[in-house]
């Protein structure tokens, strides 16, 4: 888009942002992102400390000058608080996943173990299935994911990822 | 006291000092249309949504101030979001009130229910569904602050028919909670960018100052024109800019991009210095940018920072209102010395002038001259879109802001006649000239009715060549001149279709009439309709095409290029 821009490299992005905690809010950061055809990889929203602000926590991918545009105008919003790009911190991620596992006998002590290794938990298991709870950053996700997939995943429902900031430094602040 | 919903939004309304309104009553709005009768709110009936959002634009644009547009629910108002969208591309304060059917009905596809928050989310700065009567006094005092303040822009409030009649106690207040986050906090001003911006003019040799809507939008004109007499520096306006410097100064070098002036694309090019002022780099402006500007350092004044390098890398950016930063540039400036680029662009300008031919016919640019020579740049001049427009943007000479409304994001064939006579609302003493196309005029020509209803004196010269005449121009030089649906060989009468209206029509065949007839349709008493049969095929020049640099640009048709 710039002659000047030297970085067009696609990098994923977490993206906490605080807005109002009404009906429509959820829309219009989706509008501001289906209209210039971006896309959300995950999105995970819910009600903070203060119940009238809602963190939404968006992952979504773009070069430097797209997540500039982004940024710029998620703070547009009037319904917007604060915009914080949590790559640009040390942070914390963390994401949820609810994985079910085709598990006959068979091939249930080699999965238990493996599910040991992620520290997981079982939530749910059935005479030919397992549901097991994983929680970790997108690294830890992704080989757990890897190594249970030769044994038959039948579905998987994750939460998309929520961050914090390390330390003392928190988001909470006037409209930016 | 106690009042019902529509009494409170009308009480806040007016407590703002809003005293317009344009809009068309239906089933849902009923309720607030009845109060607007008891509070005697001025309300001027349109014929279309479309056309009542238009002339709130066209009020908005020559008085700086707001208007309301009332519609009822559904068809009411989806019949609003081309309005909407188009005040929202230009920056142009609205606030839209649409009914909406009761708050136990929506969701069930009620009679004349639509989504209107939804469908509106895109094409507003704000909008809100009222659920609760209560909320209605901050909601409205919200929706026209955010309208009016900081990069101003369209809002719209949903109003279903039950709050417009629940009762609640009501207490005008001096300041009311804000719903909304606190605004936006400006810096103060951006001291290290102005500093750079001083250092940047200073050494300098061939500065361009590019002056936008964000000069009319914050009322810098005077500032800016200060700016450029202390310093020397030429000025570009954009399409929307125009009027923010005097049409007729030496130092004006008219518009840039697609159709802009060979001197202004030209200096673009050749600049070291770009001092953009409210501008936000349309691509009809730049061409392709990685050739816009190739030699200069830039510098971009905007009040919305999403504007500040979306298309083009900016080196000096200035986040903050326009004449603000203005204004302290001019306490410190230090005359420069750009006599040889002084040389150049004047030369420029006395070597390729705007022209057109003369053939017997009617030029369509021989009509605006003559509006202008008529008017002396003085008068209030609207536009629909297409070539008509650019013509327009070229050759009139704009001697003060505000006074030129036209659709320039956008681009809304028929928001000329509404937004015109939105303008003569605003400023019933100037003379209010709608330069149209055919096609544009016929989008919107029903509002003819409202102007005749309401006798509202504007003066509209239609420059009728029977073609979609943009689009004929690009098939004619891009698509090997396959006329693909872009004529209308059977158009109307539009001299006898205004007289249908009530209005005066005049079709205008004959060159020799046409300085007569723009006599006449001044002194006329009324509306009028000047049809001029014009040239059809006569084409916009210079021309950058669609996604070639400025650097690109055509002078005039190719043949006669090669000739000269």
């Amino acid at each position: 888009m710039s002659r000047n821009s030297n970085n067009t490299k696609d990098d994923t992005h977490t993206i906490a942002v605080l807005v109002e905690n009404k009906f429509g809010v959820l829309a219009k950061v989706a509008s501001l992102f289906s209209a210039r055809g971006y896309n959300i990889d995950s999105l995970c929203v819910g009600v903070t400390q203060d119940p009238s602000v809602s963190r939404i926590t968006l992952v979504t991918r773009g070069d430097a000058k797209v997540l500039e545009q982004i940024r710029k105008h998620l703070s547009k919003l009037i319904d917007t608080f604060k915009v914080m790009d949590m790559g640009e911190t040390d942070s914390v991620e963390r994401e949820m996943i609810l994985i079910k596992i085709s598990a006959p006998k068979a091939s249930r002590s080699e999965i238990f173990q493996i599910i040991d290794v992620f520290r997981g938990r079982v939530v749910d298991v059935s005479t030919d299935t397992i549901t097991v709870e994983v929680t970790g950053d997108e690294g830890k996700i992704h080989a757990i994911l890897n190594l249970l997939q030769p044994f038959g995943i039948k579905e998987i429902a994750r939460t998309g990822k929520v961050a914090l900031t390390r330390g003392a430094k928190t988001l909470k602040g006037s409209k930016n | 006291m106690e009042l019902n919903g529509s009494q409170i939004m009308i009480e806040e309304l007016k407590a703002a000092g809003i005293e317009m309104a344009f809009g068309i009553p239906g089933g849902a709005i009923m309720p607030f249309y009845d109060e607007l009768l008891k509070a005697d709110f001025p309300h001027i009936l349109t014929r279309h949504e479309q056309g009542a959002a238009h002339m709130a634009d066209g009020y908005a644009r020559v008085s700086g101030k707001v208007a309301i547009i009332v519609t009822t629910s559904g068809p009411g108002a989806t019949n609003l979001i081309t309005g909407l969208a188009n005040a929202q591309m230009d920056s142009v304060p609205l606030i839209a009130i649409t009914g909406q059917v009761a708050t136990n009905m929506i969701g069930t596809d009620a009679f004349q229910e639509a989504d209107v928050y939804g469908c509106s989310i895109p094409v507003t700065k704000f909008n809100w569904l009222i659920k609760d009567v209560n909320e209605i006094q901050n909601v409205t005092r919200e929706a026209i602050r955010v309208a009016t303040t900081g990069r101003p822009g369209p809002v719209l409030l949903d109003f279903p028919k039950d709050i417009q009649i629940t009762r609640a106690e009501y207490t005008p207040r001096e300041s009311v909670e804000s719903p909304l986050p606190a605004p936006r906090q400006y810096p103060e001003l951006d001291m290290d960018g102005i500093e750079k911006l001083l250092e940047a003019i200073e050494r300098a040799e061939r500065p361009v100052i590019i002056g936008g809507a964000g000069i009319i939008k914050s009322g810098a004109s005077e500032e800016l024109a200060k700016f450029a007499k202390a310093t020397g520096i030429p000025v570009i306006n954009t399409l929307l800019g125009l009027g923010g410097f005097p049409g007729t100064d030496e130092l004006f070098l008219g518009m840039p991009g697609m159709h802009g002036t060979a001197y202004a694309n030209f200096a673009l090019c050749e600049c070291d210095l770009l001092i953009n002022l409210g501008a936000r780099f349309d691509d009809r402006v730049t061409g392709k940018v990685s050739s816009f500007c190739p030699k200069a350092t830039i510098a971009h004044v905007d009040i919305d920072d999403a504007e500040i390098d979306k298309r083009v890398h900016t080196h000096i950016p200035i986040l903050g209102n326009v004449r603000d930063v203005l204004i302290t540039l001019n306490e410190r400036l230090r005359p420069g010395d750009y006599d040889e680029w002084r040389q150049t662009w004047t030369d420029w300008k006395a070597n390729y002038p705007l022209q057109y031919d003369w053939d017997g016919s009617i030029k369509p640019q021989y009509v605006i001259d003559q509006i202008q020579e008529i008017t002396e740049g003085n008068g209030i001049y609207v536009t629909g879109v297409g070539q008509h427009q650019m013509w327009a943007a070229q050759f009139i000479r704009f001697n003060e802001p505000k006074t030129w409304v036209t659709s320039g994001g956008l681009g809304t064939m028929g928001f000329g006649l509404p937004a015109a006579i939105g303008a003569k609302f605003a400023r019933p003493e100037k003379d209010v000239w709608l330069i149209d196309g055919d096609g544009s005029f016929a989008m919107t020509l029903v509002e003819l009715a409202t102007a005749a209803t309401y006798n509202v004196p504007v003066k509209v010269a239609i420059l009728n060549n029977a073609y979609l005449g943009m689009v004929r121009q690009w098939q004619e030089l891009f698509f090997e001149k396959r006329y693909s649906h872009s004529h209308y060989p059977e158009n109307p009468d539009f001299g006898m279709i205004a007289e249908g209206y009530g209005v005066k029509g005049i079709n205008v065949t004959d060159v020799n009439e046409v300085r007569n007839s723009l006599e006449t349709a001044a002194e006329h008493d009324g509306p009028v309709v000047l049809n001029f049969l014009v040239n059809k095929e006569e084409n916009v020049w210079p021309m950058v095409p669609a996604g070639a640099g400025n650097d690109e640009m055509q002078l005039a048709p190719p043949s006669r290029e090669a000739r000269s």
